[in-house]
């Protein structure tokens, strides 16, 4: 054998611009699902390991009603507002999906266990159990392979930038991505609701004291994280037509977690910058070094190398520090 | 017909022309790539008449407890090549039981999901089970290497309707039968096919499984300077836009992805949609109606190579498939697991009932199969073989015939 790691600085030279625009559009996506983990944490300082399930839950939910809407594997002959409004529908239903599967994860893997004052790896368990029953519910439902691809538009280049195109769906997403993290930011700093999760993550004993009703505060984040899971199932299904089966959350779910971490758990805006950080550091690492084998162990050694600076993630952990 | 009709289907005729000449205008990006040479495909394959039934001559004795095994992906990612295989050891089966009333050999079926890691298991849980004399499987390279040693130990013979990886026959493995080309064969194709398609320039993808990378490595040897890049991905990926950006800055005239349909029809679907106008060149594990479904219409640059038969051109094999599988036509390897299977059941009724006796049989078997002549060498793999071409036409993967 040759050389076993070689470094390709003019692939990356080359490809630096488009390798960032795909790794931020990726990104958007980790984000996203990166959310459902860190608000849970913020709250209950436990990882909530179904929440890959919840997420695909969301996307089969999306692919379904695309295709009882008669998307399928051309592109859809309709025009664009057409387009939109039956994505709209979609997302709305893969909201929904996602959410009241955030919501039956709490009922039946914290909640009574919380009941009991279980200790927290109890709870860690019992939501990789959750995980698997999801995973396996559908595998008996749908079979080992993935769902027909279900495209949604002709994707179009809008910009040129020095020879790079910059595709439509690149910018809706990170677009909308950056959009939700400030909606579910303010939301957490402004409301009523937001100030109660701030008032658990801090000091859940006090905030029940001051008549928090820490049980509405806690399935609430689980429904939050729901929703936005199946934002980024839309997302997702836009960009991997055929990523969805029954196993098609759990890589993805592994990749936002990492993004939550390394941005610091628990923090909303850390999710967002780890998210973004993520993509782009696995698609230059794949680049410069000539494999996608490489793509994991490169963000796995900068999030160690972050965490050793840097204990808590990038930004911090904590989400009741917060300040309105 | 009257001559103002005659002039009426003149226009008519004339305008679809014209018409289809617009079509093609603005939609070029499909598999009406003019550049592209249009291949002939076929239409039916003759079955051999020498070829040897399952159903033998119908006196055949066995004890009750005589056992046929198949270990292989049930489930998982790539589930869909083990079900083509073991719909094929079925009907092989089933003609055999029904015409051999006092012989009815019993078909067990282990499911790895065709993953290395839980391939152990089941083959332990086979080898055990004394009952098993003979197996068909394991349908991917992977797993083969990770359990060839298990079925050696057992002196249980094993023939894989599918496993290509050249390195599986070195192992010096006794037990181990290949009844199909492997990739030595099925690499230099490659090139040959892209020729074909006027594909100068071949840009090489290759997964992280034993498959892929010995796949890639003798397509990448019988490429010499027509390679012009390469790239690896992962078993499990589902975003290949650094891959892709690569490419396309490569600018090939063909890609050719070594690996599996679970990741080579989202690459494929993605790289279309990033405006890639050439040709996609799959080998036998990307060969399969789920990489259609899931690349929907990106799959309309695809050809594929592929050591297998075209089952589904058997007319008389393709019904009798059809009764087992629910309706679904033959797919890849559906041939190469129903004579896989022929063969150990033509051991059984030539009286070798045990585990020794049928792993003899198999290694002086010679006799014509549904798909190919069958005659193993010292280390288990047939004399050379002919590779097949395939392509997507209208949303089906349809033979070109075999490449030359």
């Amino acid at each position: 054998m040759n050389q076993w790691i070689t470094f390709d600085w003019e692939a990356l030279g080359a490809n630096f611009w488009s390798a960032t625009v795909d790794g931020l559009t990726f990104g958007g996506i980790y984000a996203l699902v990166a959310l459902g983990y860190t608000l849970v944490y913020g709250v209950l300082n436990l990882i909530n390991f179904a929440h890959s399930e919840v997420f695909i839950v969301g996307a089969y939910a999306i692919v379904f009603t695309l295709t009882s809407l008669g998307f399928g594997p051309s592109v859809p002959n309709l025009a664009w507002y057409a387009i939109a409004a039956n994505l709209l529908l979609a997302v709305i239903f893969g909201m929904l999906a996602a959410a009241i599967t955030a919501f039956i994860v709490e009922r039946v893997a914290y909640k009574p266990l919380r009941a009991k004052g279980a200790p927290r790896l109890v709870f860690l368990i019992s939501a990789i159990g959750m995980s698997f029953v999801i995973q396996y519910l559908i595998f008996v439902w749908r079979g080992p392979n993935p769902e027909p691809s279900v495209i949604m538009f002709k994707n179009e280049a809008i910009f040129d930038i020095g020879g790079t195109l910059i595709y439509f769906d690149s910018i809706l997403i990170v677009t909308a991505a950056i959009l939700m993290m400030v909606v579910v930011d303010q939301f957490i700093r402004r409301t009523k609701l937001g100030r109660g999760i701030r008032a658990v993550a801090q000091d859940p004993d006090t905030a029940t004291l001051m008549g928090v009703n820490r049980e509405r505060i806690i399935i609430s984040t689980f429904v939050i994280g729901g929703l936005l899971a199946g934002v980024a199932a839309l997302f997702y299904v836009m960009k991997v037509p055929s990523g969805v089966l029954y196993m098609g959350g759990f890589l993805l779910g592994i990749k936002a977690f990492t993004a939550a971490v390394l941005g610091g758990i628990g923090n909303v805006r850390g999710a967002l910058l780890g998210g973004l950080l993520l993509g782009l550091i696995g698609n230059y690492g794949q680049i410069l070094l000539g494999s996608a084998q490489w793509t994991d162990v490169v963000c796995f050694v900068v999030l160690i190398i972050v965490l050793m600076v840097r204990p808590e993630g990038i930004l911090g952990s904590n989400l009741g520090k917060v300040r309105a | 017909m009257s001559r103002s009709t005659k002039a009426l289907a003149a226009v008519a005729a004339l305008t679809l022309a014209l018409a289809g000449c617009a079509n093609n205008d603005d939609g070029g990006s499909d598999n009406d790539n003019s550049s592209t040479p249009e291949l002939e495909v076929q239409t039916s394959i003759d079955a051999p008449d020498d070829a040897v039934s399952p159903a033998g001559d119908g006196k055949a004795e066995c004890p009750a407890t005589t056992t046929l095994a198949y270990i292989g992906a049930e489930t998982g990612p790539n589930a869909q090549l083990g079900i083509n295989i073991l719909n094929g050891i079925q009907l092989a089966v089933n003609e055999h039981n029904e015409a051999n009333a006092n012989c009815q050999v019993k078909l067990r079926k282990f499911d790895t999901e065709g993953d290395p890691n839980k391939a152990t298991g089941p083959v332990t849980q086979a080898t055990n089970d004394e009952n098993i004399i003979g197996v068909i499987g394991l349908p991917f390279s992977g797993e083969s290497k990770a359990t060839g040693n298990i079925f050696e130990q057992a002196g249980l013979v094993h023939i894989t309707p599918s496993a290509t990886n050249p390195l599986l026959t070195t192992n010096g493995w006794t037990t181990f039968f290949r009844g199909l080309g492997n990739d030595n064969v099925q690499g230099p194709a490659v090139p040959v096919l892209a020729e074909k398609l006027d594909a100068d320039k071949v840009y090489v993808v290759q997964d992280d499984s034993d498959y892929g990378i010995g796949l890639a490595t003798s397509t990448t040897e019988a490429l010499g300077d027509r390679l012009a890049g390469s790239d690896k991905v992962t078993t499990g990926q589902k975003d290949f836009s650094a891959t892709i950006s690569k490419i396309l800055s490569a600018k090939p005239d063909a890609v050719f992805y070594s690996g599996y349909y679970a990741e080579g029809a989202p690459f494929n679907q993605q790289l279309v949609s990033k405006g890639y106008e050439g040709i996609f060149i799959g080998p036998d594990g990307v060969k399969d109606d789920q990489f259609i479904q899931q690349a929907g219409d990106a799959s309309g640059n695809a050809y594929f190579t592929c050591p297998c038969v075209p089952g589904e051109l058997i007319t008389s094999f393709a019904d009798a498939y059809k009764k087992v599988s629910n309706g679904a036509a033959p797919g890849t390897y559906s041939v190469e697991g129903y004579d896989a299977a022929t063969v150990l059941l033509a051991g059984i009724d030539a009286g070798n009932q045990d585990r020794a006796k049928l792993k003899e049989w198999v290694k002086s078997y010679d006799a014509q199969g549904l798909g190919k002549a069958l005659k193993w060498d010292e280390t288990g793999e047939l004399s050379e073989l002919p590779v097949y071409g395939y392509k997507v036409q209208d949303g089906k993967i349809v033979s070109v015939g075999v490449i030359e």
